[in-house]
C-alpha cells in the first residue's frame, strides 16, 4: 500500500518533476542509443559544438585619459596585410586580414567555390583550395588563391602549383589534429572522381600524414623542393590545427614556412567522427598567445605572419585575434553561413533531413539543401555564385568594419596595432588563456608579472 | 657510365643548386639544349625539380631528398643513389635511378616511368595516382600503400604490408612478399595482366623474352574498404 491509495488523489503528495541526468543528457542519451542501433560512430561536418573559452569572454578597454582614440569617420585605421615577407619573391598583399580558409571542391560544390572566389576578390582577400586539386572555376574568380599541399595530394600537379599565388602545406586543421579524412562515396561524382584519380561512388579516404616526409626535418626540405619548383616565387604557408602551438609554431618556422596558419577546435572540417570534433585540439583562444609567444622568442614575429582561424564570426573576434599578436584571420564556417548555409528559407527541407536550420552538420552526405556542401547537380544549382558572392562579400566588408571601430576606439591607425594591453578577460580561463588580466583587476592567472 | 655527351655541364661544386633548376625551368621548346650532365651533386635536395620539357638530365653521383620531383617531359638519370622521394608527384617523363632508392620513391606520382636498378626502401610508390615503376632489386614495407593507379613492378622481394589499403594501383612482385596489407590480395595472372607487365618492362628497357613473366604473382586490392562497413573495423 501506498501513500497515494491510503490519502487519495485529492491528497496526493508534491511530486518532484522529471529530472535529467547532467551526465546522461538527453543528447548523450540520443547517442548511446544511436550507437547501439548502428554499430558506427557518428561522422558529421562542422567545428566542435560545445561551449568553450572564446573571444566572447574578452573585451575591448577602449581610449580614455592615458589614450587618444581616432575620429570614427575621419582618420584612417589600416587594414592591410602583407603575408609571405620572409622568402618569397611575390609576397601576397591583402587588402583585410580576413581570409578565406580552405575548403575542398568535392566537400563543397563547384557553385560555392566560385562564390567564395568571388566574394573574396570583391574585397580584396584570399581563398584557399583543398583536398581534391584546384578548380577552374575557384581560380578563375579568386584573385589571390593559397594552394594547399595536402597528405592525399589528390589533384596535386606542378601546373596548378605554379598558377597559385602562394602553397599551403597542411599538417594538421583544428576539428581533428592528427587525423585523416573521409569524403563518403555519395559526394564521388565523376568529376571529383576524375580530380581524384579515384573510381565513382567509392569513400575517398585522406591520409593523415604526408606521403614523402616526416617531422621538420625532412619538412624543411620538402619546403627548399616546393620552393624550388616555384623559383622561389611563392609564399609558403604550414598550417597546423591547435594542439601544441609553441613547439608547433618553433618548429614550422624552423622549417622555412613564410606564414604559419593555426586553427582551433572550433575551425569546420567536411567530415570527421564526432568524437573527434569535440574531444581532440584545443580552442583558439588558448593557442594564440603560446603561438606568438614562440615566435617573438626567435625573434620572428611580424616576419613569419601568423594567421589563426577556427570560430571567428565578427569583426570583434577579428580585432581580439590581432590583439593577441595574430596578423590575419581565416574564416571557413562563417563564410559558409553567409553564402547561404544553414538558412531558414530552407527549413522545410531541413526538418526532412531531421535537423532545423541552423544545427544540420550532415555534411558529408551530399544533401545539403543549400547547395554548398553538395555534389547532387539539381541542390547545387540553388546557390547563385554571383549572388552568394555579393553576399560574402558584404560579410566581410562588415567584419574590417567593425574590426576598424574598435581599434579607432583603442586609438590605433591600423589593425595591427591592437595589442594584448588593449584586452580584458571576464572569465578568470579566459584570462588564463588569453594572457591579459581579468577585467578590473591586474590579474593574469598563471603569470607573476604584467603582460 | 653510358653518359650522353651533353649540350651543357653544370657542375653544383661550383654553382647553386638554385641556378640551376632555374636555368632548366627556363627551357623552352625552341632551346637547343637539350642534353644536360649536372656534375657533383653531392647528395643535394631537390635537384632537377620541376622541369617541364623534353630534356634529358643525366647526374653524376648521389642525390639527396625529391630528385626530379613533379617531373614533366624530362628524363633524368641518376647515376648514384636517390634520397626520400626520388620523382614524387611526377606527371610524365622518365627517371632512372642507377643505384637505390631511398623512402616514398615515385610517391604520389600521376604518370611517367621511375626505374630504380637497385633496391628501393619503405613506402615505395605510395600514393601512387598513374605511374608506372620499376625496381629491378627489391623494395620496403608499405609499399604502395593507398595506391591508387599505375603500375608497380617488382623483380626482387617486397617487405611487410605490401599494397596497404590499395586502390587500383597493379603490383607484380617476382620475389616474396613479407604480407599483404588491408585489403591488399593475390591475384590471378590472366592473359591481359602479362601483357601489362610485358608493356611496363619493354618501356623500361628489358629486353623482351630476357624475364619470365610467368614467375611474377600479381597483387591488387580486394575492394572490401572501398565502402566503409562497421564489420570490417577489424581491417582499420
Amino acid at each position: 500500500m501506498t501513500a497515494h491509495d491510503a490519502k487519495g488523489p485529492a491528497h496526493a503528495l508534491p511530486q518532484t518533476s522529471p529530472r535529467f541526468s547532467a551526465t546522461f543528457d538527453p543528447h548523450t542519451l540520443s547517442e548511446i542509443r544511436r550507437a547501439a542501433a548502428t554499430g558506427i560512430y557518428d561522422i558529421r561536418g562542422g567545428g566542435t559544438k560545445r561551449k568553450l573559452p572564446h573571444f566572447d569572454d574578452l573585451l575591448f578597454l577602449g581610449a580614455s585619459m592615458s589614450r587618444y582614440p581616432l575620429e570614427g569617420y575621419r582618420e584612417k585605421c589600416g587594414t592591410e596585410v602583407v603575408l609571405g615577407t620572409r622568402f618569397a619573391k611575390k609576397p601576397i598583399h591583402l587588402k583585410t586580414p580576413v581570409t578565406i580558409a580552405g575548403m575542398s571542391f568535392g566537400a563543397l560544390s563547384a557553385q560555392a567555390k566560385e562564390a567564395l572566389g568571388r566574394g573574396a576578390s570583391i574585397v580584396g582577400t584570399s581563398t584557399t583550395t583543398g583536398d581534391g586539386g584546384m578548380t577552374p572555376e575557384e581560380r578563375g574568380q579568386s584573385q589571390t588563391l593559397v594552394y594547399q599541399y595536402l597528405p592525399s595530394r589528390y589533384g596535386m600537379n606542378p601546373v596548378d602549383l605554379r598558377k597559385a599565388d602562394a602553397i599551403e602545406v597542411v599538417i594538421g586543421q583544428g576539428a581533428k589534429p592528427g587525423g585523416g579524412g573521409m569524403l563518403l562515396g555519395q559526394k564521388i561524382s565523376d568529376r571529383v572522381a576524375a580530380m581524384r584519380n579515384l573510381p565513382k561512388g567509392i569513400d575517398q579516404r585522406s591520409a593523415c600524414r604526408h606521403p614523402d616526409w616526416t617531422g621538420p626535418d625532412d619538412l624543411e626540405i620538402k619546403i627548399q623542393e616546393l620552393r624550388e619548383i616555384t623559383d622561389w616565387e611563392k609564399p609558403i604557408y604550414v598550417k597546423v590545427g591547435a594542439s601544441r602551438p609553441y613547439y608547433d609554431i618553433a618548429l614550422a618556422v624552423k622549417s622555412g614556412a613564410d606564414v604559419v596558419v593555426l586553427d582551433g577546435m572550433q575551425g569546420g572540417t567536411a567530415a570527421t567522427q564526432e568524437v573527434f570534433i569535440e574531444q581532440v585540439g584545443i580552442p583558439i583562444l588558448s593557442a594564440i598567445r603560446p603561438a606568438v609567444q614562440a615566435l617573438q622568442d626567435l625573434g620572428m614575429h611580424r616576419k613569419v605572419q601568423l594567421i589563426v582561424s577556427g570560430g571567428i564570426r565578427t569583426g570583434a573576434d577579428v580585432a581580439k585575434a590581432l590583439a593577441l599578436g595574430a596578423d590575419a584571420v581565416a574564416i571557413g564556417t562563417a563564410a559558409l553561413v553567409a553564402l547561404g548555409d544553414n538558412d531558414p528559407h530552407w527549413q522545410a527541407e531541413y526538418e526532412a533531413l531531421g535537423t532545423t536550420a541552423g544545427a544540420y552538420d550532415d555534411w558529408h552526405e551530399g544533401r545539403d539543401p543549400a547547395g554548398i556542401t553538395t555534389q547532387d547537380p539539381e541542390l547545387a544549382a540553388r546557390l547563385d555564385p554571383v549572388k552568394a558572392g555579393r553576399r560574402l562579400a558584404n560579410y566581410l566588408s562588415v567584419m574590417t568594419l567593425e574590426a576598424q571601430t574598435i581599434a579607432r576606439a583603442c586609438g590605433k591607425s591600423h589593425l595591427h596595432n591592437l595589442e594584448p594591453e588593449d584586452l580584458v578577460a571576464l572569465t578568470v580561463e579566459a584570462a588564463a588563456m588569453a594572457g591579459v588580466p581579468l577585467a578590473g583587476t591586474q590579474w593574469i592567472p598563471g603569470k607573476t608579472g604584467g603582460y | 657510365m653510358n653518359a650522353i655527351s651533353p649540350d651543357i655541364t653544370f657542375d653544383l661544386a661550383s654553382a647553386e643548386l638554385r641556378e640551376l633548376n632555374e636555368a632548366l625551368h627556363k627551357i623552352t621548346a625552341e632551346s637547343n639544349t637539350r642534353r644536360w650532365r649536372v656534375l657533383n651533386p653531392e647528395g643535394r635536395h631537390a635537384v632537377a625539380v620541376g622541369i617541364d620539357a623534353p630534356v634529358t638530365v643525366e647526374i653524376d653521383g648521389n642525390v639527396g631528398y625529391y630528385c626530379a620531383g613533379m617531373n614533366q617531359q624530362a628524363s633524368v638519370i641518376i647515376h648514384g643513389n636517390a634520397g626520400q622521394g626520388v620523382a614524387e608527384n611526377m606527371m610524365s617523363g622518365f627517371v632512372r635511378v642507377c643505384g637505390d632508392a631511398s623512402q616514398s620513391a615515385g610517391a604520389t606520382g600521376h604518370g611517367g616511368l621511375l626505374v630504380v636498378d637497385g633496391n628501393a626502401s619503405a613506402r615505395c610508390g605510395i600514393s601512387m595516382k598513374g605511374i608506372d615503376i620499376v625496381v629491378k632489386g627489391s623494395i620496403g614495407h608499405m609499399s604502395a600503400f593507398m595506391g591508387q593507379s599505375g603500375s608497380l613492378v617488382v623483380f626482387g622481394d617486397a617487405g611487410e604490408a605490401l599494397g596497404d589499403s590499395l586502390y587500383e594501383a597493379k603490383l607484380f612482385v617476382r620475389g616474396t612478399v613479407k604480407s599483404l596489407g588491408a585489403d591488399c590480395v593475390a591475384k590471378e595472372m590472366r592473359d591481359e595482366h602479362k601483357a601489362l607487365l610485358a608493356q611496363k618492362l619493354e618501356a623500361a628497357g628489358i629486353a623482351p623474352g630476357s624475364v619470365d613473366l610467368s614467375e611474377f604473382k600479381r597483387y591488387g586490392s580486394a575492394r572490401k574498404l572501398y565502402n566503409f562497413h562497421v564489420d570490417n573495423a577489424d581491417a582499420y
